[in-house]
């Protein structure tokens, strides 16, 4: 039914069928625009950085916007202890703002919508920041479930939530992205519908307000990039400068 | 009651999360402007935390909209 408006959400396979030991291998539409997304960011950065003149081309200014952007945001959040995962968070914010971008093309796959593609980038950024905190500060690390200055009667209470809140982290991070971008692709194809449904007479008002959601989506698609790449730098925060 | 409308009013309850949410975003975008209005020279620096704010409170919103699909598409 095209006038679903979670049609868009499917995933089909494209090309042959791979089986590999029960697992499905297949091409889908989520890998297409997946690798859509990988080349559109391998081509910025490479032909933004290729010609390195002193008074950037647009191109170049935009990768050197990006790349400061990120570095600043490192800093800002982590500390400069933190200069080393660049690269982590830069891919990653690259990776999520290209998918969401790409996604708001007309026809085309919102890769960020899948939960188990939101859900892996999380569990990884979680498994990795918790095996840093291990890895620099042994089991000391533990500490970072007992907040200083908490009454000793308030204590057991205090480590139980915050362990919780801890091992929810992978969940929020995931969902979030992913919630919005589902929320947010829905609404615009429901709007879609009215224009349809309404007819060449009433058509026009939820196609303005369509023009609008396009706009509002565009800038959801970017803070939520925005949001998991600085919620990565304060959990590496957490990770690498206990209590501070 | 039927599962199907049982699902239903479930759904519709579960959409009203979205009230908070919307309280949220009320609360932070008036207090940016109530800050912004006086101290303007400070406003510029607090913008990113204005939107990371914005996009926090909008998600817990969003998290009731979810339960809301689980509740219709996958019982």
């Amino acid at each position: 039914m095209a006038l679903n408006p979670m049609h868009q959400f499917e995933v089909y396979s494209i090309g042959p069928e791979i089986n590999l030991g029960g697992i499905n291998l297949s091409f889908t539409n989520a890998s297409l625009f997946m690798a859509i997304s990988a080349i559109l960011i391998l081509s910025l950065l490479f032909f933004g950085t290729k010609k390195k003149s002193l008074i950037p081309s647009k191109i170049q200014l935009i990768t050197e916007m990006s790349y400061t952007f990120i570095a600043k945001m490192i800093n800002d959040t982590a500390g400069s202890s933190a200069k080393a995962f660049f690269p982590f968070v830069f891919t990653l914010f690259m990776f999520v703002l290209f998918c969401n971008m790409v996604g708001m093309l007309p026809y085309s796959f919102t890769v960020t919508s899948q939960i188990i593609v939101t859900f892996m980038l999380a569990a990884m950024i979680f498994i990795g920041v918790t095996i840093i905190g291990f890895v620099k500060h042994g089991i000391k690390y533990l500490e970072l479930f007992v907040p200083k200055g908490v009454p000793l009667v308030l204590l057991p209470l205090i480590i139980i939530i915050e362990i919780i809140s801890y091992l929810a982290r992978p969940v929020s991070l995931s969902v979030r992205l992913f919630a919005n971008m589902l929320a947010g692709h829905t609404m615009l194809k429901v709007f879609g519908g009215f224009v349809i449904s309404l007819g060449l007479l009433g058509g026009w008002l939820p196609l303005s307000f369509s023009v609008a959601l396009t706009g509002l989506e565009i800038l959801i698609a970017f803070l939520q990039a925005y949001v998991f790449a600085i919620l990565t730098c304060i959990y590496l925060n957490d990770a690498l400068n206990l209590h501070h | 009651m039927e599962l199907e409308a049982a699902k239903m009013i479930g759904a519709g309850l579960a959409a009203i999360a979205l009230a908070g949410a919307g309280v949220g975003i009320g609360l932070i975008f008036g207090n940016y402007l109530s800050g912004a209005m006086r101290n303007p020279s400070a406003a510029a620096k607090q913008f990113p935390n204005l939107l990371l704010g914005f996009a926090l409170a909008e998600a817990t919103g969003l998290f009731g909209l979810v339960v809301a699909l689980i509740i219709l598409f996958a019982f």
